[in-house]
């Protein structure tokens, strides 16, 4: 996918591009919010990664020019505030996601690639089916081979978001934000243990493991055995 | 004191200025009905005398000096302040109550003011003060017709001591003022004198307070509360300056040198020793920034940067989902959650900062609430998590039977970086209950840590809406 990326940091926004890059994207850098600007109204790009402060136009000023010319590209804020008010800020000024700096790359790109991805209201699937395993969303109903898989309502979330981006990488934060809505940093290793038990109802009696552990980046659901 | 300072104050001012006004009006008041009275009196007096020498010289001529001297004798005998007296010419009494007659009034024709020897008694006599009109008649005779005025005299006498008292209150007044004013002053200059020494770095100076209940008083004391406040803030930031350097430092040097040892192995003889050494710098920097974060989060919240985020929320669903969010971990660390609360509890919060705080708080519990003795071993160790209402606040309580914090260690863990030496081998940054301080803070709540008997007992209190 295409990816711009503005940031006015020289060797971040090579540092990102490089590595966007070698993930499989297309990646492209502006240093400032004006060519920035320029470039996300006249490409066509998947996803923007926008820094919140940039020489000439600062970056929620550019989210806000691009959504009143009706520009939908979804859009990834970097910044160094990371305060609720900051994020909220943010969100408000027409952002999708918000990222706190210092970020993990893998926490960057699974957020990209989850953007890209965005669903459109219309797009709403109803059932959601990977290998064997299915979410009936009208019903709320799981099964796996034909088998009813009973969930809590809170490890139903969590499949359900994991089923949604299936074939994704799903970072914990990720995870905390949009199942639990708390964006803070727990100290200990609570998403894990979820997913252990979801694991242990989805796939214990099952040949062939679907919710899969990405080291140092975090979850997927695929039924790729890689 | 000097002066001239003291001649500055407000209140000498004011009481000078009070003072010369109400002094000018007294004695124009005064002066206005002294000088009235007297001409009014003046007037009458010279008009009687005048009109009965009249009427005397009119009996002379009539009947000659016979039935005047008698008519004289017969006035003479009223009780009374008029003074008569005729003499022939050569000053020898005839008639009349005074007795002899002065070489001034001889001489004088017309108005005179002379005093006189009056008997009081027998054998006594007084001077007094007089007013008379002295008459030619023919044949040399002469006639005095007067009015005693002692008592006009004494008049002006009471109207010279008003004055004088007068005098001796505004003497009195100015010296009150220059009492109270050096009173004021010295007050104040205790206060500025402390301030001064405040500024110039003892922090720990407070401002005087007289227990006088005074309006200054109250200055003080709410000036002192300042103080106390801005003490506080300023040893936080030095502790903070001071553990930041040391807890910033020891990683960033860990850090550092594993990566030089990672270089010095300049064949990469151990096989992984690149890859380790920069999964371990990761790790570290991972350490940094959590660290980062949440000094900042703190210093932010102590900024006050909170205001705009606080609504009214229920506290119930929070806590259920927190709650929710750590049964499993809890139960993986062999643990067990107990949690109760019911109804809706309504404050102002962040629901963000609110979970964190909680969060951290049952991170706590399960790092620290399992070790230690317990009386039944057979038991599961517990976690207590609940919400109680009391006189007005909500209470957020979470408890645990781990070995808890010494009383004396109570107050000290709250502050930034400080770790007890128990848990230094468990991971964390000495930040966790820092932060919940500073969130219940911002809250304008109440964090309270007491000994669980055994173990730990937190406690966030929040006014209910």
């Amino acid at each position: 996918m295409r990816i711009l990326v503005i940031e006015d940091d020289l060797e971040t926004s090579a540092f990102l591009t490089k590595a966007l890059k070698e993930s499989g994207h297309v990646a492209e850098a502006k240093h400032d919010g004006e060519s920035g600007l320029n470039a996300a109204r006249e490409g066509t790009y998947d996803v923007l990664v926008v820094d919140r402060m940039l020489p000439k136009q600062d970056g929620l000023s550019l989210i806000a020019t691009l959504r009143a010319e009706n520009v939908v590209t979804p859009v990834l804020i970097l910044s160094a505030l990371g305060e609720v008010d900051d994020r909220i800020k943010g969100l408000r000024a027409g952002g999708d996601d918000y990222l706190t700096k210092p970020y993990s790359y893998s926490e960057l790109l699974a957020r990209v690639e989850v953007l890209a991805r965005r669903i459109k209201p219309e797009e709403v699937q109803m059932q959601y089916a990977i290998a064997d395993l299915t979410l009936d969303r009208l019903a709320h109903k799981v099964t796996r081979a034909g088998e009813t898989i009973l969930l809590q309502p809170r490890e139903y979330r969590l499949l359900e978001y994991l089923m949604k981006y299936a074939g994704q990488v799903v970072t914990r934060t990720m995870l905390l934000e949009n199942v639990w809505d708390y964006h803070f940093d727990p100290q200990t290793n609570v998403i894990d243990v979820h997913i252990s038990r979801l694991r242990s109802k989805i796939d214990k009696n099952f040949d062939t493991p679907l919710l899969h552990t990405i080291r140092g980046a975090g979850y997927m659901i695929s039924d790729a055995t890689s | 004191m000097p002066l001239p300072k003291l001649l500055y104050t407000t209140t000498f001012r004011l009481s000078v200025l009070f003072l010369i006004v109400y002094g000018l009006t007294a004695v124009m008041a005064l002066g206005y009905i002294y000088w009235n009275t007297n001409v009014l009196l003046i007037r009458q007096l010279n008009q009687t005398v005048q009109a009965e020498i009249q009427g005397l010289a009119e009996q002379y001529r009539q009947g000659g000096i016979n039935v005047l001297a008698r008519t004289i004798a017969e006035r003479s005998q009223a009780p009374g302040i008029s003074i008569y007296l005729v003499t022939d010419k050569n000053g020898q009494h005839i008639a009349g109550n005074l007795k002899s007659v002065s070489q001034q009034l001889w001489d004088t024709v017309g108005d005179v003011r002379f005093s006189y020897k009056r008997n009081v008694s027998t054998d006594t006599s007084e001077t007094r003060q007089a007013f008379a009109k002295t008459f030619r008649l023919p044949n040399g005779y002469r006639l005095i017709v007067g009015r005693d005025i002692e008592d006009r005299h004494i008049f002006s006498q009471v109207i010279t001591t008003v004055f004088w008292g007068l005098s001796f209150m505004t003497l009195i007044g100015l010296s009150g003022g220059w009492l109270v004013s050096r009173n004021l002053l010295s007050r104040i200059d205790r206060i500025t004198a402390a301030s001064q020494t405040i500024m110039n770095g003892h922090l720990s100076e407070r401002i005087p307070v007289q227990g006088s209940h005074d309006e200054l008083d109250r200055l003080s004391v709410n000036l002192n509360d300042m103080l106390d406040k801005i003490e506080n803030l300023m040893n936080g930031l030095r502790e903070v300056s001071d553990n930041i350097a040391h807890d910033l430092k020891t990683p960033l040097n860990r850090m550092r040198n594993r990566v030089e040892a990672a270089l010095r192995d300049h064949n990469g003889t151990e096989k992984n020793i690149y890859r380790d050494a920069l999964q371990a710098t990761i790790d570290d920097a991972d350490f940094l920034i959590k660290t980062f974060n949440a000094l900042l989060s703190i210093a932010q919240m102590e900024a006050g940067s909170t205001k705009n985020t606080l609504l009214q929320i229920d506290l119930v669903p929070v806590v259920r989902d927190i709650a929710e969010l750590y049964e499993p971990v809890i139960e993986e660390h062999g643990m067990e959650l107990s949690v109760d609360m019911q109804g809706s509890v309504m404050v102002h919060a962040d629901r963000q900062l609110l979970g964190q705080a909680i969060a951290n708080l049952l991170d706590n519990a399960i790092k620290y609430g399992v070790s230690g003795k317990r009386i039944d071993t057979k038991e599961q160790p517990r976690i207590f998590l609940a919400i109680e209402q009391k006189d007005r606040f909500a209470h957020i309580m979470v408890a645990d039977h781990g070995p808890g914090i010494p009383q004396s260690d109570l107050e000290r863990v709250l502050e930034r970086f400080v770790r007890l030496e128990q848990s230094r081998s468990l991971p964390g940054n000495g930040l966790g209950l820092s932060l919940v301080a500073a969130i219940v803070r911002s809250h304008r709540g109440e964090f309270r840590l007491e000994d669980n008997q055994p173990g730990l007992k937190a406690t966030i209190r929040l006014p209910l809406l």
